[in-house]
């Protein structure tokens, strides 16, 4: 019974709304089918399977608040949760940081954001697919090993105060790493779509294969400030843990790189260089998304950065109303606004500088300013003069996104990575601290 | 969920209560109570272990196991006056393993019937089945003799679950409420419980009932300067531990206090979160004003809780027998150290580097009875004065390596996840001749004394890595004279553990833990504990990670 229908999942909401002897009730259907094949060594290692479907039920009296979750269906077993919910919300104390549910909204439609082609995937198609890859890497006597997933799912809401929600989803991502029987060459590639329709595993298998070939005999060459193209999979975590580090909450506290020195945040200051604009939003074809956040507010089109200026930070509930500051709920996926240009365009006009295909092992250096550590990986090449002329050793960085945005040279193209649109960059002096004879 | 569990309570903040941001295998929001209702009794399970494995060879498996789970967790979470959270989930459910045509199939269910369980290991056989058909590598197990119905538990003095919610959430506070007034701008608190109740049952013949605890109390604790816009924060230097909630009753002979002029006092088996709280308001004040460090190389001091990340990373992964053989390959990476490496001799460490792999140490995040594919567990040399002598393997390896034993170290996070290689408690043995830390110290020209885990990185094979701390502090003619800030050390793994010039001895000796390892594709997460002393390395590479931004 994973995927349920809108008519389906809101006629389960409507009885768990009846059983409710509290002030305040809120129901959350979750249901998900997703399926998975790993691989290595050119065989298949693990696969599997999981299918499921949840209840939350979030009962209030006043300012005290109780859930409890179930996944069985039945009359007595729905009216079980909504008695344990009000059982437990009885015996809470008060929240100092309650907020009323929120009423009847209007939400964003995003039909493209659940595909029946996802949906329709089987074991058999998964392993047809990774088989087929395997087979590629065979012929060129490279070693692949790769990972496939998808899913299909809803998520539907209600309560009491008339609020009403529901939506689909599919999700798709695959992975693949390809390396020389030698282990000294590898590549990688990845690729994350809705729509079953846009995934092309022998053109990924080929991406990461070449880079793998080409990799090889890499030369070590000194750590230092480089210009680096950053390839959209090597740009977008550095992305990502900037914008999840958006909290308006953390800023007014004055534990973020975006709260200001004396108190209050940087909303309104120039952070980056003025090509970059960020934004948000749920109903975008490429990236579509839920258009409802997890406390029922509505996912709107959001501008983040714009032309280097730090327009919106996202908040609870709570802080919005105490801080004063809009109620923006955190965005899904994000979109980095970019040009024309491809990766291989970024390319031909450099002199000098390096290809990063991506990185890995991010971690937080300093909160302060955003400076994470990591390491090239899957393929890291020398560019002189318009061409990459030869592979080189991995190199560990420390760097800050927000350091990293205002030595921006150029940007490309965006393509989907990870449900967000994330153009290839061009950044002068970015800071490799040391060699990694890693492969 | 009594009344009195919360009476006393300050205010539970919002978003108490509702949909914590738990793992999706966490299972199901429960009353507290319900955490201490006895699961299925072990007749019941075996009843319904052998419906799967039976089905499962009536469907043409060659081998089957199934792991019948209920894991429990209650996590309380507060920050400064207010209790943020208190969640209690309840996950049960049936994994079922097979082998058909020499190839892996898994499928799980939460119908945890006769029937549900059948229907799971014909949908086994039937994955497997698919994927034989692109299969080049037939599964080869190592053999493991049956051990009929036996059981394990870890031995702890007091079930953490037993403790009423309302002495968690009244320390949590009095150790928030201690930071504050010692001039903290901010604190989180937390204690986060664990109980997997295991049942494995195997066509090899076994019936293994197990009872594993987990408990893993923590803070952060924030300083502020306004003026400047600096903030620093100062973790707990706690570790998760595989004990109850004796854990939290302080003993004095489990304190041990870092070198001379440093201020930091590490713990064994119990912790007294409300000393540490004291130190690190302390602390973290201090790192807002510290010296900046001048990059260079210094001789460092590695305290254990500091040390033990160092060795998860940089010989419990690398030495993974799944990574070096390229089953990572796609996500956690391969490893340095492989097979043709290790034919080669070549030195891991010093002679002083002797580690050993362990899933018996009592008290460690690690220790099992069984591992998840039915193997008594055991402890085995990894590095032997700084040579590489064994890998960490696990039934389906242990042939690629010429061995017919694999070492115990299958798991699986939850039911609906398969088990597959993870890291054992990885330990560097301490020195075998007296040395305290203010010995070790003594000895130390330019230096720097490192307690506390922080930032960590390190590359895809374990070559090249990157780690802080939470509190650093000079050492110059073998004095502690200061503290230091923005302190991060690069370097290469053999080159570090080569490096290693003197180990403190037993007395110093203590655990310090992983309590959410990820690895795997879908990613899974272990817990496991790293013993260590004090232990000093020679001119490593220190660079200073301030930044200014806009």
């Amino acid at each position: 019974m994973a995927i349920l229908s809108q008519t389906e999942a809101q006629d389960i909401l409507k009885k768990v709304l009846s059983y409710s002897t509290s002030d305040e009730c809120e129901a959350t259907l979750n249901g998900s089918i997703s399926g998975n094949v790993r691989s290595a060594r050119n065989t298949i290692s693990t696969a599997g399977t999981a299918d499921n479907v949840s209840l939350a039920v979030q009962s209030r009296f006043g300012k005290r608040s109780g859930v409890a979750t179930c996944n069985e269906f039945d009359e007595a077993s729905l009216r079980r949760c909504v008695q344990r919910a009000e059982e437990i919300a009885k015996l809470a104390p008060e929240s100092p940081e309650y907020v009323p549910f929120l009423g009847p909204q209007k939400y964003l439609a995003s039909p493209a954001s659940f595909a029946q082609r996802t949906a329709d995937i089987t074991p058999d198609y998964r392993a047809q697919q990774i088989g087929a890859s395997m087979a590629l890497c065979e012929a060129k006597k490279l070693s692949s090993a790769a990972f496939f997933s998808d899913s299909s799912g809803f998520v539907a809401k209600r309560n009491t105060k008339g609020l009403e929600a529901y939506q689909r989803l599919t999700n798709l991502d695959f992975t693949i790493t390809v390396r020389t029987p030698d282990g000294t060459g590898s590549g990688y590639a990845i690729a994350n779509f809705s729509d079953l329709a846009k995934f092309d595993a022998a053109r990924l298998t080929r991406v990461a294969a070449d880079k793998a070939a080409s990799s090889v005999k890499a030369r070590a060459i000194e750590p230092g400030k480089y210009t680096v193209i950053l390839e959209p999979a090597a740009a977008v975590e550095m992305l990502s843990n900037m914008m999840r580090s958006m909290d308006a909450r953390n800023a007014d506290e004055g534990r973020s790189f975006l709260s200001k020195k004396g108190g209050g945040n940087r909303k309104g200051d120039k952070l980056f260089d003025e090509r970059v604009t960020i934004y948000s939003d749920p109903t975008n074809a490429e990236i579509p998304d839920l258009t409802f956040s997890g406390d029922g507010r509505a996912q709107q089109k959001v501008t983040w950065i714009e032309k280097g200026v730090v327009k919106n930070l996202y908040s609870s509930q709570f802080w919005a109303q105490k801080s004063g500051s809009p109620d923006i709920p955190p965005p899904g996926g994000w979109i980095m606004e970019g040009g024309t240009q491809s990766t291989a365009d970024l390319i031909k006009g450099t002199a000098k500088g390096i290809l990063v295909t991506r990185l890995w092992y991010i971690r937080a250096v300093d909160p302060q300013t955003l400076l994470y550590t990591g390491l090239t990986r899957d393929g890291t090449f020398y560019i002189e003069n318009g061409q990459i002329k030869f592979p080189v050793k991995n190199f560990r960085f420390n760097e800050s996104p927000v350091i990293m945005l205002n030595n921006l040279e150029a940007v490309g193209k965006p393509v989907r990575l990870g449900g967000n649109l994330v153009p290839p960059l061009k950044i002068r002096d970015f800071t490799f601290t040391s060699l990694s004879d890693a492969v | 969920m009594k009344r009195r569990d919360f009476v006393g309570l300050s205010g539970l903040a919002a978003g108490a209560l509702f949909i914590p941001n738990i793992p999706s295998f966490a299972g199901n929001l429960v009353d507290p109570a319900r955490l201490l209702e006895p699961g299925v009794d072990a007749a019941m399970k075996k009843r319904l272990a052998d419906a799967g494995l039976n089905a499962a060879k009536a469907a043409g498996a060659t081998y089957a196991d199934v792991r019948i789970g209920r894991s429990l967790n209650q996590n309380v979470f507060t920050r400064e006056k207010q209790v943020q959270g208190i969640t209690s989930t309840e996950s049960y459910g049936v994994g079922v393993r097979v082998i058909a045509n020499g190839t892996w199939g898994f499928a799980a269910t939460n119908n945890v019937t006769e029937a549900g369980i059948a229907k799971a290991a014909q949908l086994a056989v039937q994955i497997a089945k698919a994927n034989s058909k692109v299969q080049k590598e037939q599964v080869k197990l190592a053999p493991v003799k049956g051990h009929g119905e036996v059981a394990w538990k870890t031995p702890i003095q007091q079930n953490a679950f037993e403790v009423p919610i309302k002495d968690k959430v009244d320390l949590l506070l009095s150790v928030n409420a201690k930071a504050l007034e010692m001039g903290a701008s901010f604190i989180n608190s937390t204690i986060q419980q664990v109980n997997e109740q295991k049942y494995f049952a195997s066509t090899d013949g076994s019936y293994i009932d197990q009872d594993i605890h987990r408990i893993y109390p923590s803070f952060g604790v924030t300083a502020i300067d306004r003026a400047s816009g600096k903030f620093r924060t100062r973790q707990a230097l706690s570790s998760p531990m595989g004990l109850g909630y004796e854990y939290l009753s302080p003993k004095a002979a489990d304190k041990i206090a870092g070198p001379a002029g440093s201020d930091v006092v590490g713990y064994k088996n119990s912790y007294d979160m409300l000393e540490d709280v004291a130190s690190a308001t302390k602390q973290v004040k201090q790192k807002l004003t510290a010296k900046s460090v001048t990059p260079g190389k210094y001789d460092l001091v590695l305290d254990p809780h500091h040390l033990g990340l160092t060795i998860h990373e940089s010989v419990g992964h690398p030495l993974e027998l799944d990574r070096v053989l390229g089953y990572e390959a796609n996500y956690a990476g391969t490893s340095f150290a492989t097979l043709e490496w290790k034919a080669k001799n070549i030195p891991y460490g010093s002679k002083l580097v002797n580690i050993v792999a362990d899933k018996l140490q009592p008290g460690s995040l690690g220790a099992v009875g069984f591992d998840d594919e039915g193997v008594k567990t055991k402890q085995w040399d990894l590095i032997k004065e700084g040579k590489l002598v064994d890998y960490e393997k696990i039934r389906d390896q242990a042939h690629m390596v010429g061995q017919n034993e694999s070492d115990g170290c299958c798991y699986a996070q939850s039911w609906q996840d398969v088990q597959f290689q993870r890291m054992p408690n990885v330990s560097l043995q301490p020195g075998k001749t007296k040395l305290s830390v203010d010995e070790l110290v003594k000895n130390v020209d330019k230096g720097i004394y490192i307690a506390g885990n922080g930032s960590f990185s390190i590359d895809q094979q374990r070559f090249n890595f990157q780690f802080g701390g939470q509190v650093f502090y000079a050492i110059e003619k073998g004095q502690i004279t200061g503290m230091l800030e923005d302190v991060a050390y690069q370097a290469n793994t053999q080159e570090f553990w080569n490096s290693c010039a003197a180990v403190c001895d037993q007395s110093d000796y203590r655990l310090f833990g992983a309590f959410n390892d990820g690895k795997g594709q879908p990613s899974q997460s272990s817990a496991v504990s790293h013993g260590s002393a004090t232990t000093r390395f020679n001119g490593v590479n220190v660079i200073n990670t301030a930044r200014k931004i806009g």
